[in-house]
């Protein structure tokens, strides 16, 4: 754009300065100094780092030989996996449903999108009802269908006995409906007469899922796997709200990461580092194995 | 695509789809009818009606006793209004000028706000933390000193996607309309406020919901500069009740009604704006 108007610039800095300065003041600047920390001793937390730590790598040897955060990284990629099978997937069977129906399409839309917009915080005390040991949903369901005994009151201890399922089911159910209406807008971008050429030489709606819709949908996929493995990476308020009392094993990278931002400053900013790291690495290997850079790309 | 009027395909969808809508409804309805039932009565059975003796107020009388309840709620739309008003006041500036000017290390800023939409808040939090701290903004004796201090990082964190978002629409208006009114003799910043943004008043709508949701709704940033109970916004407010009224189910249960209610009336209303802000602001990030 060189639009005649636009050719003196000296307003330009009333109209970038405001936005550029609170980014740099609290994004970039924040984000060097963190990288800095992870490398030098920090006593308390609001205090700058005094020395370099020796070896300064210190805090990156220390996580290898840490079992909790071991633990952290484990669940983290556990969650990954399941946020890219179980949101996108589930996702696109749901969007693939929906265009083939005629209504209710905005209904389903609507519904599906809602639990996005609850705090996680709200959805973490939730799902510990439902979760609820006595009188929680999930073991009320499974009495009524008759797969608990209620003569002999038979429970199942969803947060003690299955910890994982517990906390993961919640975030992974949550924005299911997120990756939905992103596949759908893509969806919607493949031309139908795809569809008619395909059916006039006799494909059956398998065929068409796997030979048209697919391939064409690559790109929204990968977009949706892409934010799927970075949103799981951020991933801190519900397992914090839903395990409130203390994690044993339910650790992840960001609700380990807080964990020690008051008693070791500076090993919180290296697994900070590392969450950045993962995220980064992980979208790109992502985006080199799923995406196409064909220009008929939906 | 031509399709039968009715076929087992059909129904099968039907069934899948109601089934997701389901859980995405279900838990929600079961937390409000049971917030409306005494202790007791949820215990012997949490999915009967709140109907005629078994409902009670109670779990919301005592939540409002024992909590101040309207002092989070009035700290939470100070801070995320505050935030939505400065999002979209800088970012839409920033837009308009990084759609049409052509300026010397345009692309590095371009490329410096792809970058700062990947910065996870765990990465940036503890050097703000101490800025703060520095600049004596954080865990004062005033709580409007306290709220700015949750204010300022989360209005540069929307600025990102804010900015992109807005960019797009503004890109898409023509741009002989600022010409003529150029010709007219307007500024530049005339221009900007008398006529890019309320042709841009959709997406602004959008950028602004979805800035007061992720605020209102962010409980990491709260859980750093919101440390006594005057200050509390209500996001931490229900985490601490969390924490306090481990097995009270009927004050769990009104406290998430409390702080879902705001939030499920704007969807209601407002959900064609909400999930295309969210959506779009993700995909070009």
């Amino acid at each position: 754009m060189d639009a005649k108007i636009y050719r003196s610039k000296k307003i330009l800095p009333f109209f970038l300065a405001p936005a550029f300065i609170l980014m740099f003041v609290y994004l970039y600047y924040p984000f060097v100094q963190n990288i800095l920390n992870s490398f030098m001793h920090i006593k308390y937390i609001g205090t700058s780092g005094g020395e370099w730590n020796q070896p300064f790598f210190e805090n990156y040897v220390k996580m290898f030989r840490d079992p909790k955060m071991g633990i952290a990284l484990k669940n983290t990629l556990i969650m990954i996996f399941w946020t890219i099978v179980g949101q996108v997937g589930i996702a696109l069977v749901l969007a693939l449903l929906v265009t083939n129906i005629k209504k209710g399409r905005g209904f389903f839309r609507t519904v599906f999108f809602f639990p996005i917009v609850i705090s996680a915080t709200a959805l973490g005390l939730l799902f510990n009802l439902v979760f609820l040991y006595d009188k929680g949903m999930v073991n009320q369901v499974l009495q009524f269908m008759g797969i608990l005994d209620v003569s002999t009151n038979e429970l199942i201890d969803w947060k003690s006995a299955h910890p994982i399922f517990t906390m993961m089911l919640p975030v992974v159910w949550q924005y299911v409906g997120f990756y939905f209406v992103i596949l759908l807008t893509g969806l919607s971008g493949i031309p139908s007469e795809l569809y008619e050429a395909a059916m006039i030489d006799g494909a059956t709606r398998l065929q068409l899922v796997r030979y048209i819709t697919l391939p064409l949908l690559r790109n929204s996929i990968c977009t949706c796997i892409v934010l799927a493995v970075t949103g799981a990476l951020k991933v801190f308020d519900l397992p914090w709200t839903m395990f409130v009392n203390g994690m044993s094993n339910t650790w992840l990278t960001g609700t380990y990461m807080y964990s020690k931002v008051y008693t070791d400053v500076d090993y919180a900013s290296a697994i900070a580092v590392v969450i950045v790291i993962l995220g980064v690495v992980l979208s790109f290997a992502v985006n080199h194995v799923f995406k196409q850079k064909d220009d008929y790309a939906v | 695509m031509k399709k039968k009027k009715f076929s087992p395909g059909l129904l099968i969808a039907y069934i899948v789809l109601i089934f997701w809508a389901l859980t995405t409804i279900f838990p929600l309805a079961w937390s409000i009818m049971n917030s409306f039932k005494d202790k007791k009565i949820i215990y012997q059975n949490s999915f009967s009606l709140p109907v005629g003796a078994a409902f009670s107020m109670d779990n919301y009388r005592n939540i409002f006793q024992n909590y101040n309840v309207l002092s989070a709620y009035r700290n939470s739309f100070i801070i995320s209004g505050t935030v939505a008003f400065a999002v979209i006041l800088f970012a839409g500036m920033a837009a308009y000028a990084l759609t049409r000017y052509k300026f010397p290390g345009k692309k590095m800023l371009t490329g410096l706000l792809y970058a700062g939409m990947m910065f996870p808040v765990f990465s940036t939090i503890i050097p703000v933390l101490r800025m703060q701290a520095s600049w004596g903004i954080v865990n004062t004796p005033y709580v409007p000193l306290n709220l700015l201090s949750v204010i300022l990082p989360q209005i540069a964190g929307n600025m990102s996607f804010a900015i992109i978002v807005l960019s797009n629409y503004i890109q898409s208006i023509p741009i002989e309309l600022e010409e003529a009114a150029s010709m007219e003799g307007c500024s530049p910043q005339k221009i900007y406020f008398k006529i890019v943004r309320p042709l841009c008043r959709p997406s602004f709508v959008t950028v602004g919901i979805f800035s007061f949701l992720w605020s209102y709704n962010d409980l990491f940033t709260q859980m750093f500069f919101l440390r006594t109970k005057d200050n509390w916004a209500i996001t931490i407010l229900l985490n601490n009740i969390a924490s306090k009224e481990g097995v009270n189910y009927g004050a769990l249960f009104s406290s998430v009604t409390l702080i879902v209610i705001p939030v499920l009336l704007v969807y209601l209303v407002l959900n064609k704006y909400i999930i295309k802000g969210m959506t779009v602001g993700a995909v070009k990030g």
